[in-house]
C-alpha cells in the first residue's frame, strides 16, 4: 500500500497544460496539487497501513521470514481454536442481548422530546459507555459485583446469598458477558436511534387512520423498514465485542480465554521462541472476522438508506 | 388514540426505569465503594489518595497532553487534505475515505502487534517519551474526526467560499485558516472533543507499548488498592460524560443555524 503513495505523488502523467497567467493555485493535474496530500498519505502509510501490512504478512511467515501456512494451521487447533470459539460466542450473545435491549431503550428515547433532557443524557451517557469505557467499566463492575462489591455485600448481609458460590465467575466468561452487555446496549442506542428517528410519523398515522393497531404497524410497516438497520447493528455490535480488549484485560489477569487476551500473551512474551508470528496469525484471524461483519453491515446500511431519503 | 398514547408512555417509563437502574447501579456502587471507611464508616480517603500519588498525577498529565497533541495532529492532517480533495482532487476522495475509516475494521489489539516493531524505530529516533503515542492515537481517532469534518465540509459551499477568497487575493493558507476553519468550527470542536474523550480512555495501545498513561496507571493501581482505581474510573467516566453532554448542545446549535441559513 505504500506504492500508491509514490504513484499518487508522481501523477504528472495526467498533467494538463497550464493555463497562461493562472494565479489560482496549482490545477488538479499538477505535481504541486498532489503535494498537499502527501503528508496525510505518508502519515497514514506509516502508522496505519504499514503496521497492518506487517501483521497480515507476518501471519504467513515463519521465524526466519520464509513463507509458511503453519501459523494459520495452528489457529484451527487446540487452545487457539477454543479462544476463537469463545470470542465468537461472547460476541454473538452480547450482540444479541445488546441489540434487543438497546433497541428498546432507543425506542424509549425516540418517542420522547427530540431536544429533551432524557434524550441528551441517554445519548451522552451511551457515547461514554460505548466508546470510552474500557478499563473504568471493569472497575465499575468490581465495585458492584466484585468480591467486596456493593451488590455482593448487600446480598450477603441482607439475604445470605453468596454471589460467588459457583466460583469466580466475574473474572471468567460469564463476567465478561455481563460487562460487555453493559457497553453493547449503549452502542446499539448510538447506531439505532438515527434509524428510529427516520421513521416518519405519517406512516404511523396512516396505519392508525386505516384502523390498524400498534401490532399491525410494527408487523407490516415499522418492523420491515427497520429490519436491515437492526441486523446491521447486530453485526456492528458483534464486531465491537470481538475487537474489544481493555475491559477484558483489566478484568481477566489469569489465563487467556478469548483471542485478544491470547494476543496479549504474545506481546508480553509468554510464548515459546520461534512462535512470535502465531500472534500475527491470530491478528489476521480477528481482522477477517471483523472485516466480514463490517462488510455485511455496510451492505445492510445501504439497503436501509433507501428509506431515509 | 388516548389508550394507545397511554400504553406507549407506560411502556416507555418502564423501559427507561429498568435500563436506567441497570446503568446507574454500577455508578452508585462505585460511589459507595470509594467512600468506605474502616468499620462501616464513610471516608474520602480513596479520593484524597488520588492527589497524593505522584505517579498517578504524572500519568493524568501525560494523558491530558496526549489528548491535546492527538487532536491537534489529526485536525492538522485532515482539514487541509479533505478541503483540498474537495476542491482539486475529487478522484482521491474514495481512497482517503477508505484510509480514514480503515481503523474501524482493524481492532486496536491487532494494530498494536504491528506497531510494536514500528515503535522501536520511533523511540530510537524521537526518544521514549509517552508523547510519541500521539502518532498511534491520531490513527485511532481518524474515523471519528473524518466523519465530523466530512459532515462539516458538506454543510458549507466550500467551492464558492474558496473561490471568493482566492479572487480577493487570499493565499491558500488564509483560505484554510480564516475562511474554511471558522465556517466548520462546530465540526472541528466536535472532532476535538471526541478525540479528547477517546484518548483519555485509551488503554490497549499504551499498555502494550509500555507507556504510563492514565488508564494504564489506573489498571496497575487496581491490583494494589481498588478504592483509588475505582475513584479515578468514576472520575474519568463523569468527565467523558460532561464532554459528550457539552457536545450534544454544540450539535444542536449547528442544526439550528443550518435551518436558519437554509
Amino acid at each position: 500500500m505504500v506504492a500508491p503513495v509514490t504513484t499518487a505523488a508522481g501523477g504528472g502523467r495526467q498533467a494538463s497544460p497550464r493555463r497562461k497567467g493562472n494565479d489560482r493555485g496549482p490545477s488538479s493535474g499538477s505535481v504541486l496539487a498532489w503535494l498537499v496530500v502527501v503528508p496525510f498519505l505518508a502519515y497514514v502509510g506509516t502508522f496505519l497501513v504499514y503496521p497492518t501490512a506487517l501483521v497480515l504478512a507476518g501471519a504467513f511467515q515463519d521465524a526466519d521470514g520464509a513463507f509458511t501456512l503453519a501459523n494459520l494451521a495452528a489457529l484451527t487447533r487446540g487452545a487457539y481454536l477454543q479462544a476463537f470459539l469463545r470470542s465468537v460466542q461472547l460476541s454473538a450473545i452480547t450482540a444479541l442481548l445488546g441489540a434487543v435491549l438497546g433497541a428498546l431503550l432507543s425506542w424509549g428515547v425516540a418517542v420522547g422530546k427530540p431536544d429533551g433532557l432524557v434524550r441528551r443524557v441517554v445519548v451522552a451517557g451511551a457515547g461514554v459507555l460505548a466508546q470510552f469505557g474500557g478499563v473504568p467499566l471493569a472497575f465499575a463492575f468490581l465495585a458492584t459485583v466484585g468480591f467486596q462489591g456493593f451488590v455482593t455485600r448487600f446480598l450477603r448481609d441482607s439475604f445470605g446469598v453468596d454471589l460467588f458460590a459457583t466460583g469466580a465467575w466475574l473474572f471468567e466468561l460469564p463476567g465478561l458477558t455481563l460487562v460487555y452487555t453493559f457497553f453493547q446496549i449503549p452502542l446499539m442506542v448510538i447506531v439505532f436511534l438515527p434509524a428510529l428517528d427516520g421513521l416518519r410519523p405519517q406512516w404511523r398515522e396512516a396505519v392508525d387512520g386505516l384502523g390498524g393497531s400498534a401490532w399491525t404497524y410494527w408487523r407490516h410497516v415499522g418492523g420491515p423498514i427497520l429490519l436491515p438497520a437492526f441486523l446491521g447493528a447486530v453485526l456492528l455490535l458483534f464486531a465491537n465485542a470481538f475487537s474489544a480488549y481493555a475491559t477484558a484485560a483489566a478484568l481477566v489477569s489469569q489465563g487467556s480465554p478469548i483471542v485478544p487476551l491470547q494476543i496479549r500473551g504474545f506481546l508480553t512474551g509468554e510464548v515459546l521462541l520461534g512462535q512470535e508470528n502465531l500472534g500475527k496469525a491470530l491478528g489476521l484471524g480477528m481482522v477477517v472476522v471483523v472485516a466480514v461483519a463490517m462488510g455485511l453491515y455496510a451492505v445492510l446500511q445501504r439497503r436501509f438508506a433507501r428509506w431515509q431519503r | 388514540m388516548a389508550a394507545v398514547t397511554r400504553s406507549r408512555s407506560v411502556a416507555r417509563t418502564v423501559i427507561l426505569l429498568v435500563l436506567g437502574a441497570f446503568f446507574l447501579l454500577p455508578l452508585v456502587a462505585m460511589a459507595e465503594f470509594t467512600t468506605r471507611g474502616a468499620g462501616g464508616t464513610r471516608s474520602l480517603a480513596s479520593w484524597a489518595a488520588i492527589a497524593d500519588d505522584p505517579d498517578l498525577v504524572e500519568a493524568i498529565l501525560v494523558s491530558v497532553q496526549l489528548a491535546v497533541t492527538s487532536s491537534v495532529l489529526v485536525l492538522v492532517l485532515l482539514v487541509p487534505t479533505m478541503t483540498w480533495i474537495r476542491l482539486r482532487l475529487p478522484g482521491l476522495r474514495r481512497l482517503v475515505e477508505f484510509l480514514c475509516l480503515l481503523p474501524v475494521a482493524i481492532p486496536a489489539i491487532v494494530l498494536v502487534v504491528g506497531m510494536a516493531p514500528l515503535y522501536a524505530w520511533v523511540n530510537y529516533f524521537l526518544g521514549d517519551s509517552p508523547l510519541t503515542l500521539t502518532f498511534a492515537y491520531a490513527v485511532l481517532v481518524l474515523p471519528f474526526a473524518y466523519r465530523a469534518i466530512d459532515a462539516g465540509l458538506s454543510a458549507i459551499d466550500l467551492k464558492t467560499l474558496a473561490e471568493a477568497a482566492r479572487g480577493l487575493g487570499a493565499s491558500w493558507g488564509t483560505v484554510l485558516l480564516r475562511v474554511v476553519a471558522p465556517n466548520i468550527r462546530t465540526a472541528l470542536i466536535g472532532a476535538s472533543l471526541l478525540s479528547v474523550a477517546l484518548v483519555l480512555g485509551e488503554f490497549t495501545i499504551a499498555s502494550l507499548l509500555n507507556f504510563d498513561t492514565l488508564q494504564v496507571r489506573v489498571n496497575l493501581l487496581g491490583k494494589r488498592d481498588a478504592g483509588v482505581s475505582i475513584a479515578v474510573s468514576l472520575l474519568t467516566l463523569l468527565f467523558a460524560f460532561a464532554l459528550l453532554f457539552l457536545l450534544s448542545f454544540i450539535g444542536g446549535r449547528r442544526r439550528d443555524t443550518a435551518v436558519g441559513g437554509g
